[in-house]
């Protein structure tokens, strides 16, 4: 299959390309800078380009939309222009070039807000109760792409939670950073119980939901380890496997969301080059439970993940050393 | 009083369907000869036509005061929705069952009903009622159902309509009020002079004071819509009317109909339910005891936690629909059932006498050793001063004779229930073989139940009469403990009147000098009732007959070979008792009876000396003290204690360290581990070398060897859903609950009719079984589902993995605690653990909770390393390991960890919750 993802220079999205080509598949990629992934043909260029996004589209048969503005504050118009009018441009010339198969990566905060989530499935995107402009855009795009959902071209979004593993700059390395500085706290001691997801897992689902797109499409799904753990857990885990102390500093979860807010809203106003050190949505993240259900989607998907949160960290251990 | 023509209700009543509602005209009889009344009601046929589903009868529901039909609602609402899934179900495959039409009025005067304006006694109401259904043209079945003084309507309805009764359902009622014991205070309030008017028609007062009496507060539009025929004094006229007519004596104008009413319903052969609220201030325990001797084969359950308004508190629709399922043949052809209900009493209780002839009563050692002087009982424990007292069997069997001739003098009944709050010891052992020769029940509460558990019991089993010491009698006084008062040692007249004590045992001996005693009771008698902790909800009553504590004496003298030289040392009481019955000496060390951590090891030596028992029985806790103060024993105490054959750990099942260390102090005994519960004291038996054997296997839970004797033991299996609906088998390594079948296994739970339909629900047992009885009603064929759950292994030996509302249902399937329980224990930083789960029904997680050798200050997360070593000790993945300074233990089973609290804790903390203590 001739398969083109968008993105393919971020963290996940390498994974996926490299994924989809030892899948036996055509890939193609389409992002702003060369993926660097063996064996895909790079398309430079920007999702919120019609000519760009036209010309990456030509004759292909499956697209893996990753391309997305992923962080956790900012500007408003830039998320939107990225991720609403940039996923329905994709969407519109994939329907235009006969693509049959079509995966929406997207987030579980698309549908959940702050309150504590315990074995909950997929319930639909939300924009109007999302608590960032992340969430906001890609909840509007989310519902977009399942709209786009037809005989002709299955679509079927797949939201990741806390993509993790070797490589990784977003979350591994901003925790690693601050661990390191001693400016990460642990949230009412991080007993919070989340879900998260070791990137191959990711990738290898990401292209099970390509795969089984027409017993699986029209739906949303939450994608995990289904190894829920505590947060603190994980993040020694992280630490630990990076060389790094883990956190030992506990504050009060009301305090972590009240400074959060803060924090947040004054860098809305003067952007730095590096992300706030929390904001209200990763307060709440780090402090209330976020674990899914996963029978839907191993079932829909018939995948599991293979490598187990143990093996992960060992592997991102090798990785750092 | 006004007049007002009937009415209907709003539309918009919370949980009430309007197309119920009909108002007809009714000709008048009685006071209303001549007159026509409206009358508003509630009704399912029509529904039931539309849906096409047949008509079995009518159930005529009569509310009370100062209710309305709404009261029915669920059970309108709840009966045609089964009709309709039936005949959904039906298309097309055959026919439909029949489903029951429910009619509730609302009494003249009441509800949205006509108001009179005239005093409407008893007799005037049952007439009413009647002219109603004539009305009507009710034909057909008819199942009485009433509430309140809608109980005694719908009674007085019931005898005065034979041809058609085929049943009666009560909540919370009374048909009789013992002449010179005063009505309940707050009727006695609403009746007193000036009060009445104020208090039920000029001010809503006694309307309010009734919706507040349900164990959780009624939601304000269900309040409201009880208020919403009653706005007015004007339409609050015929509650006042109710509470007028109450007949405090025989003066009373509706005294003679009560009455005639009262008598005939004792005559009603027919199935009847009670479904009772005992919160209740007004209908309290005395007048459910008095429906039940009046109705003896009725269905009854006690909702323990409920109030009067039971309907508001409790599933009763699910109830009264699942009773009428079960009585459906019967209930459809009025008096059609063969044998009757009444007959089916008797016949059960003479089943069981059919095996009389080999049937030996727990007394009959006392009759054969009236005249030996030898010692039957010593008591060594350190409640007198007077140091050990020694009893020889002559003693007894006199002591047992008088105090016998004594209760039957003062009017102590068979099928009486009394109240025993009397410590181990002879007192207690003469007591409770006097009781069981006349036949009279005994009511033993365990004292570690405390004070609420213990008032739940007595007031539950509702004696007419206890026995106690001052302690036990001052708590039957203050908290209103029902019975006739006896003490067992004679009290200072004040103190006597005090604590409203009519009799000693000393008097009774006196009063019954010249008593013969009545003829002794039979094997399908009713013998105790036993009331110990269970490890969900309020204790609960188990009844025992007589020949099935015969049958547990003859089991534990068959299994543990005891002979009348064996000699028996014990502190636990249930086995204490036994030793007359087993016709052997019985011995209670030198300890604290009410706390087993006091027994020494000193101490066990000294009773073995006094009694030569070789049969020593201690309680899990006592024999870690026993263990701990070894150290003591001298060259003579070893000695004496080598003569020690058999030694029983009597409760939950210890490690096989903890029986192998008090072994030592008894180098000749074997060390025993029985498994049991209150429902069936002796299930399985294992020993030492059996616990040994049983190591190190593929097995997990705690292996409590095989069945005891003719004890048979089944597994039913755990479905996806935790539940245990498994045709109940044999088959080896299959996780479920264990059942279990025993000549002496429980008769039944007392006035619980729901939890003894649930504990024999499906245990009919394979019909390749080989073990199964070829009769199905032969005794030994009763079963019991004990909540516990496990599995059998190849050679017939069962394995405890914890309690089925402990199991926790993962997406993959039902997982019992205790295995990774057993394997997180293994870990060398842990001292005690406990699994439990969180999250969503069947995708719950595993979490380990842990208290550590060396104690955590702050409950939270375990450290790295203890986690890491924790999750790889167990293939059960555990999402968290959580440590706490102490894990939580139910206060009702010493050792037992509270994993319900548990599970609610960790749930807590995972999701993000302050770290507080569990």
């Amino acid at each position: 299959m001739i398969v083109l993802v968008t993105g393919a220079s971020g963290f996940l999205g390498r994974a996926v390309a490299a994924e989809a080509v030892a899948a036996g598949h055509d890939v193609r990629t389409l992002q702003r800078r060369p993926s660097g992934v063996d064996g895909v043909t790079d398309f430079l260029g920007s999702i919120t380009d019609p000519e760009n996004v036209a010309t990456a589209m030509e004759g292909v048969e499956g697209v893996i939309h990753l391309a997305a503005k992923v962080s956790l504050a900012g500007d408003p118009h830039a998320f939107h222009a990225v991720n609403v009018e940039g996923t329905q441009l994709v969407l519109a010339a994939a329907e235009a070039a006969g693509v049959s198969r079509f995966v929406q990566v997207s987030s579980p905060s698309v549908a959940h807000a702050g309150s504590a989530l315990a074995g909950v499935g997929a319930e639909p995107a939300s924009p109007e109760h999302a608590r960032s402009e992340y969430a906001r855009t890609k909840a509007q795009a989310e519902l977009l792409a399942l709209a786009s959902d037809s005989d002709r071209m299955r679509v079927v979004a797949i939201r990741p939670h806390l993509v993790w593993g070797p490589g990784d700059t977003q979350l591994v390395g901003r925790i690693v950073d601050r661990a390191r500085r001693g400016r990460l706290p642990l949230l009412n001691g991080g007993t919070a119980l989340i879900d998260t997801t070791y990137v191959d897992n990711a990738a290898s689902g990401i292209l099970a939901a390509l795969h089984r797109a027409d017993v699986a499409h029209g739906k949303a799904y939450v994608l995990t380890n289904g190894e829920p753990r505590p947060v603190a857990d994980i993040l020694a885990g992280i630490c630990l496997a990076s060389g790094v102390q883990p956190p030992r500093w506990s504050v009060p979860a009301a305090v972590g969301r009240t400074a959060g807010s803060l924090v947040e809203r004054v860098w809305a106003v003067r952007p730095g080059v590096d992300e706030p050190p929390m904001t209200r949505f990763l307060a709440e993240q780090l402090s209330t439970a976020h674990w899914f259900d996963q029978r839907d989607i191993r079932e829909a998907l018939d995948w599991s993940p293979a490598v187990s949160i143990d093996e992960g960290l060992r592997r991102l251990a090798r990785h750092e050393r | 009083m006004v007049t007002e023509a009937a009415s209907r209700p709003p539309h918009d009543l919370p949980g009430l369907d309007p197309r119920f509602s009909r108002v007809t005209a009714v000709p008048g009889s009685g006071l209303d000869a001549g007159l026509t009344r409206d009358w508003h009601y509630l009704d399912t046929g029509d529904e039931l036509a539309r849906l096409g589903v047949p008509v079995a009868g009518t159930i005529l529901a009569v509310h009370g005061n100062p209710t309305w039909s709404y009261y029915w609602r669920e059970l309108l609402t709840q009966s045609v929705q089964a009709a309709e899934a039936e005949a959904g179900a039906g298309d097309g495959s055959g026919a439909t069952a029949p489903a029951w039409r429910i009619i509730a009025v609302d009494q003249l005067d009441m509800g949205f009903s006509e108001r009179t304006g005239i005093h409407r006694p008893l007799a005037q109401r049952v007439a009413d009622l009647t002219a109603f259904t004539d009305a009507l043209s009710l034909d057909g079945p008819v199942i009485s159902l009433g509430h309140d003084w809608g109980g005694v309507v719908s009674l007085g309805w019931a005898v005065d309509h034979p041809e058609q009764l085929s049943g009666v359902m009560l909540l919370n009622t009374a048909v009789h009020h013992e002449t010179g014991k005063p009505i309940p205070a707050p009727l006695r309030l609403a009746r007193a002079r000036g009060m009445l008017a104020a208090s039920t028609v000029r001010t809503p007062a006694f309307l309010e004071t009734t919706l507040a009496l349900t164990s959780e507060p009624l939601d304000p539009t269900v309040k409201d819509a009880y208020r919403a025929p009653y706005r007015t004094a004007a339409r609050r006229g015929g509650i006042g009317g109710f509470v007028a007519d109450i007949p405090v004596d025989a003066q009373h104008e509706s005294y003679n109909e009560l009455d005639r009413i009262a008598t005939a319903v004792a005559k009603i052969d027919l199935p009847a339910l009670m479904l009772w609220g005992p919160r209740d201030p007004i209908f309290s325990d005395y007048y459910l005891d008095d429906l039940i001797e009046r109705l003896p084969h009725a269905n009854v359950h006690r909702f323990e936690r409920a109030g009067h308004l039971v309907a508001e508190d409790v599933p009763y629709a699910e109830s009264v629909l699942t009773w009428l399922g079960d009585n459906a043949a019967s209930l459809a052809n009025p008096g059609s059932a063969s044998p009757s209900p009444r007959e089916a009493l008797a016949a059960a209780s003479a089943s069981a006498d059919a095996d009389d002839s080999s049937f030996v009563p727990l007394w009959r050692n006392l009759d054969e050793r009236a005249d030996d002087t030898t010692t039957a009982v010593i008591d060594m424990s350190t409640r007198g001063q007077r140091g050990p007292q020694q009893v020889s069997w002559r003693q007894l069997s006199d002591r047992v004779s008088q105090i016998a001739a004594g209760l039957t003098a003062i009017g102590v009944t068979k099928g009486q229930r009394v109240s025993l709050l009397v410590p181990p010891g002879p007192t207690l052992t003469a007591v409770v073989y006097a009781c069981l020769r006349i036949g009279a029940i005994i009511v033993v509460a365990d004292a570690g139940l405390g004070v609420k558990g213990l008032t739940r019991a007595v007031r539950g089993s509702w004696p007419d009469f206890i026995i106690g010491e001052a302690p036990g009698l001052t708590a039957a006084r203050t908290l209103g403990w029902p019975g006739v008062r006896i003490s067992t040692a004679k009290l200072p007249k004040v103190s006597a009147a005090t604590l409203g004590v009519s009799y000693s045992l000393r008097d009774l001996i006196t009063l019954g000098a010249d008593t013969p005693l009545p003829a002794e009771p039979r094997s399908g008698d009713d013998a105790a009732i036993l009331f110990t902790s269970g490890s969900t909800g309020p204790a609960k009553g188990v009844v025992y007959r007589h020949g099935q504590l015969s049958a547990l004496r003859d089991v534990l003298a068959r299994h543990f070979d005891v002979t009348a030289d064996t000699g028996l040392v014990t502190g636990f009481a249930p086995f204490a008792l036994l030793g007359p019955a087993l016709g052997t000496r019985s011995v209670t060390p030198a300890m604290d009876v009410s706390s087993p951590r006091t027994l020494t090891a000193r101490a066990v030596a000294a009773a073995v000396e006094a009694s030569g028992g070789s049969m020593v029985f201690l309680s899990p806790a006592s024999i870690l003290n026993v263990v701990a103060t070894a150290g003591d024993l001298t060259a003579h105490d070893r000695s004496e204690l080598e003569r020690v054959r058999t030694f029983l750990s009597t409760g939950a099942p210890i490690g096989a360290e903890l029986l192998a260390s008090a072994a030592t102090i008894m180098p000749n005994a074997t060390p025993h581990s029985p498994y049991g519960m209150t429902e069936c004291l002796l299930v399985t038996d294992i020993t030492l070398d059996g616990i040994r054997a049983a190591a190190g296997g593929a097995h997990t839970g705690v292996c409590v060897g095989k069945p005891i004797g003719e004890n048979r033991i089944r597994i039913s299996a755990l479905d996806s859903d935790g539940a245990a609906t498994g045709t109940p088998s044999t088959e080896p390594v299959v996780l479920g609950e264990i059942i279990v079948s025993a000549p002496h296994l429980k008769d039944h739970y007392d006035r619980l009719w729901l939890t003894d339909r649930a504990a024999a629900r499906e245990t009919a047992v394979d019909t390749d079984d080989v073990d199964a009885p070829t009769a199905p009603d032969v005794p030994s064929a009763r079963w019991h589902r004990t909540g516990d759950v496990g599995h059998l292994d190849e050679l017939g030996r069962l394995w405890v993995e914890g309690r089925l509302p402990h199991v926790i249902v993962t997406a993959t399937g039902p997982i019992a605690p205790v295995g990774a329980e057993q394997d997180v224990e293994g870990v060398a930083a842990v001292r005690r653990a406990a699994v439990v789960g969180v999250g969503p029904h069947k995708l719950r997680q595993a979490v380990a909770v842990v208290e550590t050798i060396s104690p955590t200050r702050k409950p939270g997360l375990a450290d790295p390393e203890l986690t890491a070593a924790i999750r790889a000790s167990t293939t059960l993945p555990l999402v968290a390991v959580l440590a706490v300074p102490q894990l939580p233990t139910d206060i009702r089973h010493n050792s037992k960890i509270d994993r319900t609290r548990l599970s609610e804790w960790a749930e807590r903390l995972l999701a993000g919750g302050k770290p507080t203590a569990p």
